[in-house]
């Protein structure tokens, strides 16, 4: 009949204002700036700086290899290298970036730089609160807001982040045996060198004896 | 006439029926007598236009947390407790907002249809009787007026939509005019078996007429075959006069952007949002006096209660009512919309004439007697319920809707 589907209607539209009053999982709602989801691991927005340590400009694992500058699609990072050098987390002397600053307003979040950074000293954050008042300084993220701790890295991708420490332990470690192995080379062949240089000795001083003995005849 | 009829209180109750009135009498005698009717009628001038506008502040909010909570969401709950600053909000945006005139836009026409409107509408409310003795211009023809003053508001409409130079804005117009003029004839007939019962064209005296009590229950026309009939055609077409939900093409969002709107805004779109709700109340006010029994109690042991108390009671139970049908319904196809007005809505309300005539004499052949006045009961309501049903079957026949053809273009 004419109007029964209005009824209907109007008794489900009823349903759901009463019960909206009564029971709480009908109301999806979470009222953002008070109260917040957890975030999902794989949420990423734009990159930031890992830093190892207490110290984030000491810290930095960047190297200023600039492959992330060369490689971003809108190029949005800047970076200028360093004069002078400074140990990595190997101990090895590296250059480090005096300027890395990203435009976070030109960044489309496409995760190359972190994909291509061999060192993995660049990941992407979760951070999604951005609003400035200044749309050009504002949003030109330098070195020093980039920088965020390991723990922070592990606290927003655990898992990603548990590999990337592997990873560099096991490099790390690798790099140390191949220290240690070159160290106990280098002395193996120190010692033979010394016992190459005894033997030399001999046959020189039993040249030198024959000789005397030599002259001593004539 | 005697308004008054039936109406036995205390003293205090009297006194609080009256309260409104009793101040407009004291302010206007401290005027000397020659300005006194001006001063009392510059009172209720002002008195309606301060409160109807802010029920349409209060609509607003409470419509937008309605809705919400019809689809399981909160509603705005930012500005004030519970958001009930939203309406203080809005106007500041609105009022601070540029007020932009496309440039090749009619100027003039521009501005004035704004204004039209709210104006014409105003003007609905000076015969409506919004309590026992409430009303602002007591004119005998008052319905008349209302109804006249309703089609200028079509107008308004098309001068907006005229003006803007826009598409959307002549599209929503031409919409609104066809849908506006089309239910205006609904409209009307319906409202007319109160005023062949009431034998008035007074809204006083519509009242006055269903003032009585049987037992407890009161004389409403709704509580007829006619009557009922006649409300819900009211309800249909008051909606579709409005630009309510389901009949909102006009202004449809998905379809026309804003409608014939669309070119407005800062205060002059706030002038046509205010202009569509203060329509819509003021159509539910002439519904309740009309069928409603306008400020009467629902039942005789309530009426201590202040008449207006009862008018706004009422007029806020409408506005619910209307609401929840903006969160139930989809919006009509324009086929459907004129189908529905002239193959339904325009049979009905002219077969709910005659079966208000049958009851009218009915009454008088079968004379006084709990029998007769059941017999002219049913019979009426069988045949407005008969028609109902054979018209919605025909109304719900699947129409064969197969590849379009053409004839000339192929």
């Amino acid at each position: 009949m004419l109007g029964e589907g209005i009824l209907k209607g109007l008794a489900e539209t009823a349903k759901n204002f009463a019960g909206s009053f009564v029971s709480e999982e009908r109301l999806t709602t979470v009222e953002y700036p008070e109260q917040r989801l957890p975030q999902i691991e794989n949420t990423r927005d734009f990159p930031f700086l890992v830093y190892d340590g207490d110290d984030a400009m000491a810290g930095l694992r960047c190297v200023s290899c600039q492959i992330c500058e060369k490689e971003c699609p809108p190029k949005c990072i800047y970076i200028t290298k360093s004069a002078d050098k400074k140990p990595d987390y190997v101990g090895k002397a590296q250059f480090y970036p005096t300027r890395f600053d990203i435009d976070v307003s030109v960044c489309m979040s496409c995760q190359i730089c972190v994909e291509v950074c061999p060192f993995e000293a660049i990941k992407m954050d979760t951070e999604f609160e951005l609003s400035t008042e200044d749309r050009f300084g504002g949003l030109i993220l330098d070195r020093h807001k980039l920088a965020k701790s390991n723990e922070y890295y592990h606290q927003i991708h655990p898992t990603e982040a548990a590999e990337v420490d592997a990873r560099l332990a096991e490099e790390k470690a690798k790099v140390e045996a191949k220290a240690k192995a070159a160290a106990e080379a280098a002395a193996a062949k120190a010692a033979a060198d010394a016992a190459a240089k005894g033997t030399a000795d001999a046959t020189a001083k039993a040249a030198e004896s024959a000789a005397k003995s030599a002259e001593g005849q004539a | 006439m005697n308004l008054n009829a039936g109406w036995a209180s205390t003293g205090w109750t009297s006194t609080l029926d009256q309260i409104f009135v009793l101040v407009q009498h004291r302010v206007a005698e401290l005027f000397p007598p020659v300005l006194q009717p001006w001063v009392a009628m510059i009172l209720g001038v002002v008195g309606i236009v301060a409160v109807f506008p802010a029920i349409f502040a209060l609509t607003t909010v409470l419509e937008r947390k309605g809705l919400g909570r019809m689809q399981n969401r909160l509603g705005p709950n930012r500005v004030g407790p519970y958001g009930i600053l939203q309406p203080m909000a809005d106007a500041i945006k609105s009022l601070t907002k540029e007020d932009i005139i496309p440039r090749s836009a009619d100027a003039v026409v521009h501005f004035l249809a704004p204004v039209v409107l709210v104006v014409a509408i105003f003007l609905g409310y000076a015969v409506l009787p919004v309590g026992r003795n409430m009303v602002l211009m007591p004119i005998d023809a008052g319905i008349l007026f209302f109804f006249a003053i309703g089609a200028s508001t079509e107008l308004s409409i098309f001068m907006a939509g005229w003006s803007s130079r826009n598409k959307y804005s002549l599209l929503g117009a031409m919409r609104a005019v066809a849908q506006m003029i089309s239910y205006e004839v609904p409209l009307l007939l319906s409202a007319v078996v109160a005023i062949m019962m009431t034998g008035s064209l007074s809204p006083e005296a519509i009242v006055a007429a269903q003032g009585g009590f049987s037992g407890v229950l009161p004389h409403w026309y709704v509580f007829t075959p006619w009557g009922f009939a006649g409300f819900a055609l009211f309800v249909v077409a008051a909606l579709a006069e409005t630009n309510r939900s389901p009949f909102d093409l006009p202004e449809g969002e998905s379809e026309l952007v804003a409608g014939y709107f669309t070119e407005y805004s800062g205060f002059k779109f706030a002038l046509f949002f205010l202009g569509e709700y203060l329509g819509m109340m003021s159509i539910a006010g002439y519904g309740i006096t009309l069928f409603l029994g306008g400020w009467g109690a629902p039942f005789s042991f309530l009426a201590f209660i202040p008449s207006w108390a009862w008018f706004f009671g009422k007029l806020f139970l409408a506005i619910f009512f209307f609401i929840w049908l903006r969160g139930t319904l989809p919006r009509l196809r324009q086929d459907q919309l004129m189908n529905f007005a002239w193959k339904f809505m325009l049979p009905m309300s002219l077969l709910n004439l005659l079966v208000a005539a049958a009851w009218r004499f009915l009454g008088e052949w079968l004379g006084a007697g709990v029998g007769a006045e059941a017999i002219r009961w049913l019979a009426c309501a069988a045949v407005l319920g008969g028609t109902y049903v054979l018209l919605g079957r025909a109304m719900l026949r699947r129409q064969k809707i197969g590849p379009r053809s053409y004839r000339y273009a192929e």
